[in-house]
């Protein structure tokens, strides 16, 4: 395999052709903050938090194959702005009460506001009126914290390749929904899977809640990214912890 | 499996990729697509039932209610500056129903985005039959017409429109409104003399002539027409694709209506000129679901086309130069015009734009090196094989060659197409359509410009003030923000594709803002916020959701005094709470009443 030369912020690295820049910078020691994406799945680009400029112009990293010479601008005030701002209109644009949460400390999505500072949304919360739906034997669906990343559409499906989840209506009227057929067969591993996909809490398992207790969670001690790259935000969740 | 399905599964193919046929075609024979059908659909493509709502759930013209028949009444800032708001009422008033239900007579109301008619709005489609130019008269006789039991055409209230409108292919009320010709739309153009030219030369030379030419692509990019042509030429693959983008999705614009409907053998040409350059054999005309009044015109020229030996095998004798035509409807999506979309949609998914690269060149219908172009950019390269690359290159600009079919619309006595030479200013163009008091000029519709007095003298070319044609009118009596800018801001949050968090979400929140504006609890921190919020959706995935806050940082740039005057003198802080209403709304709870 063809190997490139590319630079994020001035540093050089190297990369398979072809590879895409979150997968290229992580394994060049870079952390780009990702949200909808996952390792070894299909992008689908809907966060928009792994937002780059590539040559001066934005692209999202975990959709675009690194090519030779590529000049990547990814910690700089813009993009810190541009990221801080996506992670608080998720914020704005469901229902998230971190506290009341299940997946508080393994949440993704609450991980990226720690990470970056935010304290509260500047943009109004919408409150918007949600389902939380039961239909399927072993999840509870909790559609006030679903951010519509598309991860349960495109990893969960069943033998034959059909899928359990999907994506109905457009716009602003968007939403993640469940066959209502399939779900009632869905079997523990697949919804255990689902769960586990999930970035957030917005799909969990009845009647087992809070098996990992709070303080030992995924994000509790450590900043989402130091597995990659240590960043001074420790110190921001350093001082949060201390007091 | 139900007769229908099966013979519709028979006609369209039992595949995964023809989903968005199969709905179409079963919605065209029962009015809508009933759980019963979406299951059966579902088990004979292999789908779950919900890959097949989550297609039709994307589409606007989808139901899945029964009805007897269905009007959609157009209500774009078109529409509503022609006096929409008053028919809406009518036809409210008459079907003693909302927007958005069906009536005791199983009458459905809806209304809908721009649909190619703002230079005769408002405009509704019945069971896809265009009334345009409607009054609340005029609602009163059609509906009532209808519960008559009249049909359609009996229930026409103008003449038939002006051209070819009038033949009996078409017979609509719709008009054309040619208002100046250039070299495409003027009658000097033999059809088949083109053709017989490409075919004498080698597929590269053909390249070669649409490149010197400077031919631009006339769908909004503006890319090069013979270097988009060579990539997909050179890119690997055996089988080529050549699409016609006929979405025509921006509102405002009606241009390519006007060409399919007075130059579809020319646009026919094109396209197998076209297929001829890159080597395909097979090409699609993606036509949004408005135009489908059209089909038979179109059907027809496709069969003239098939005598004339201008499609088919071995095309006018060249051996080996197969090429076909087919049309494939758009259900309702405005960001379907987005080439990449559109080749989803066509391969029967939700129309959500894919990333590049690759790009469509690349990889496109079926994954196979696809070419998109609009309608006016195949119509182009017919006069310009005729003609000759140089000869083309004497109209126009240096930069921006040739010439530019406008749709203007909006306050003007004389709205319709113009075909004019790039290079001219707006101050020109008012003149030519004989506009006054203009406030306002909506350059390239909402992804677009507004532009006031101040730039009036710039000049309408690529280099300057590019437009893929739509051109909206407004004079001072218009109030921008709330008739315009909010309009579009409610078009894009209702077209967008929802997959971008930036795209779906800051839309909205730029929306809210505006109303809250509107309202009269602006401040003076909300100008800038608006500012800066329009930036996020710059990180978008494609085009819409890169031009969605478009009407924001264009009228705030152009228009700072209109936003100044929404903003609350005494008050610099935000507080979206309304104390007021919030103690209205929990005293009517308890049955008290404010004491302040
Ligand atoms: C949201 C969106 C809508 C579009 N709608 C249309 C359209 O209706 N017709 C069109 O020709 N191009 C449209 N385009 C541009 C197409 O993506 C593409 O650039 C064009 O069809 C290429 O043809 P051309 O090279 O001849 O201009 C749209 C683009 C975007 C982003
Ligand atoms: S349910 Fe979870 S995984 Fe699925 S789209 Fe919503 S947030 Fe993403
Ligand atoms: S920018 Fe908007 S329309 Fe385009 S892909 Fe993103 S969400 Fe969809
Ligand atoms: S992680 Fe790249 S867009 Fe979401």
């Amino acid at each position: 395999m063809e190997r490139v030369k590319f630079q994020i912020d001035n540093k050089d690295c190297e990369a398979l052709y072809g590879q895409m820049l979150v997968d290229a910078a992580r394994d060049n020691g870079v952390y780009i903050p990702t949200l909808c994406n996952m390792q070894d799945v299909k992008p689908c680009g809907s966060c928009r938090v792994c937002t780059v400029k590539v040559n001066g112009r934005y692209a999202t990293a975990c959709t675009t194959p690194v090519a030779c010479g590529m000049e990547i601008e990814s910690d700089t005030e813009e993009i810190h702005e541009i990221r801080k701002a996506l992670i608080e209109l998720i914020f704005a644009e469901g229902n998230h009460y971190c506290p009341t949460c299940e997946m508080s400390g393994n949440c993704e999505l609450q991980a990226l506001g720690y990470r970056f500072g935010m304290m509260v949304s500047r943009f109004p919360y919408q409150f918007p009126q949600r389902e939380i739906n039961t239909d399927c034997q072993h999840l509870i669906i909790d559609y006030n914290r679903c951010i519509r990343c598309k991860r349960c559409i495109r990893t969960i499906k069943d033998k034959k390749g059909k899928s359990y989840f999907a994506f109905i209506n457009r716009g602003d009227k968007l939403e993640v929904t469940m066959d209502k057929e399939m779900a009632k067969t869905m079997p523990l591993k697949v919804a255990e899977l689902a769960m586990e996909n999930c970035p957030v809490g917005a799909i969990l398992l009845k009647e087992t809640a809070y098996r990992v207790p709070i303080g030992e969670r995924r994000f509790d001690k450590k900043c989402i990214g130091s597995e990659i790259e240590e960043t001074d935000v420790k110190v921001f969740m350093g001082e949060l912890n201390n007091e | 499996m139900s007769a229908l399905i099966q013979n519709i599964l028979i006609k369209v193919g039992q595949k995964k990729d023809r989903l968005l046929d199969i709905l179409l075609s079963v919605q065209e024979a029962e009015s809508f697509v009933s759980d019963e059908n979406i299951k059966i659909i579902a088990g004979s493509l292999q789908l779950s039932e919900i890959d097949v709502r989550q297609c039709m759930s994307f589409y606007h013209f989808f139901s899945t209610k029964p009805s007897r028949h269905r009007i959609f009444l157009n209500d774009s800032v078109m529409a509503n500056l022609m006096g929409g708001q008053k028919v809406k009422e009518a036809f409210e008033k008459v079907l003693n129903c909302k927007q958005g239900e069906i009536n005791a007579d199983g009458i459905g109301f809806y209304t809908t985005a721009c649909i190619g008619m703002s230079d005769q709005e408002p405009a509704a489609m019945i069971d896809g039959v265009i009334f345009p130019s409607l009054t609340p008269e005029r609602v009163r006789f059609v509906v009532e017409g209808i519960n008559q039991g009249k049909s359609l055409s009996d229930l026409y209230y103008l003449p038939l429109g002006d051209g070819r409108n009038g033949g009996a292919a078409l017979n609509t009320m719709v008009n054309s409104n040619i208002r100046k010709t250039g070299l495409l739309l003027d009658d000097y153009y033999k059809s088949g003399s083109a053709l017989t030219i490409a075919i004498e030369k080698s597929e590269l030379e053909v390249i070669g002539i649409v490149k010197t030419s400077g031919l631009r692509g006339r769908g909004g990019a503006g890319f090069p027409t013979g270097m988009k042509w060579e990539f997909c030429r050179s890119s690997e693959g055996a089988e080529k694709y050549i699409i016609c983008n006929a979405d025509e999705g921006e509102p405002g614009t009606f241009k390519d209506r006007v060409i399919l409907t007075e130059k579809i053998e020319m646009l026919l040409e094109g396209m197998t000129i076209a297929a001829y350059a890159i080597g395909a054999r097979e090409g699609i005309i993606y036509l949004r679901h408005e135009y489908q009044y059209m089909r038979q015109h179109i059907e027809n020229a496709l069969a003239v086309a098939r005598t004339k030996k201008m499609l088919g095998n071995n095309i006018l004798g060249k051996d080996g130069f197969d090429f076909d035509i087919r049309i494939q409807f758009g259900a309702g999506a405005y960001v379907c015009g987005e080439e990449s979309s559109l080749i989803e949609s066509m391969e029967g998914k939700r129309g959500e734009p894919r990333f590049k690269p690759p790009f469509p060149v690349q990889k496109g219908y079926h994954n196979k090196p696809t070419s998109v172009n609009n309608v006016e950019t195949f119509c182009k390269v017919c006069r310009i094989i005729e003609r000759g690359g140089e000869w083309y290159r004497r109209y126009g600009t240096k930069q921006s060659v040739g010439t530019k079919l406008l749709s203007i619309s909006g306050d003007c006595p004389r709205p319709g197409v113009y075909e004019i030479e790039w290079g001219m200013t707006l101050y020109q163009m008012l003149e030519m359509v004989g506009a006054t008091n203009t406030q306002a000029i909506q350059v390239g519709g909402p992804s677009g410009s507004l532009i006031g007095k101040t730039g009036f003298d710039r000049k309408i070319c690529y280099s300057d003030i590019s437009t893929g044609g739509s051109m909206m009118i407004f004079d001072q009596s218009r109030d921008l923000i709330k008739d315009v800018v909010l309009n579009f801001l409610e078009f894009f949050i209702d077209e967008s594709c929802g997959s971008c968090l930036s795209c779906r979400a800051c839309t909205q929140q730029i929306r809210n803002k505006l109303e809250k504006m509107i309202h009269g609890k602006g401040v003076s921190t909300d100008i800038e916020d608006l500012k800066k919020w329009a930036k996020f959706t710059l990180v978008s995935r494609c085009g819409l959701g890169q031009s969605a806050a478009n009407p924001i940082s264009t009228s705030i740039a152009n228009f700072p005094h209109l936003y100044q005057a929404m903003v609350q003198k005494e008050k610099d802080y935000d507080t979206c709470f309304d104390l007021a209403s919030a103690v209205a709304d929990s005293c009517k709870v308890v049955n008290r009443v404010p004491n302040f």
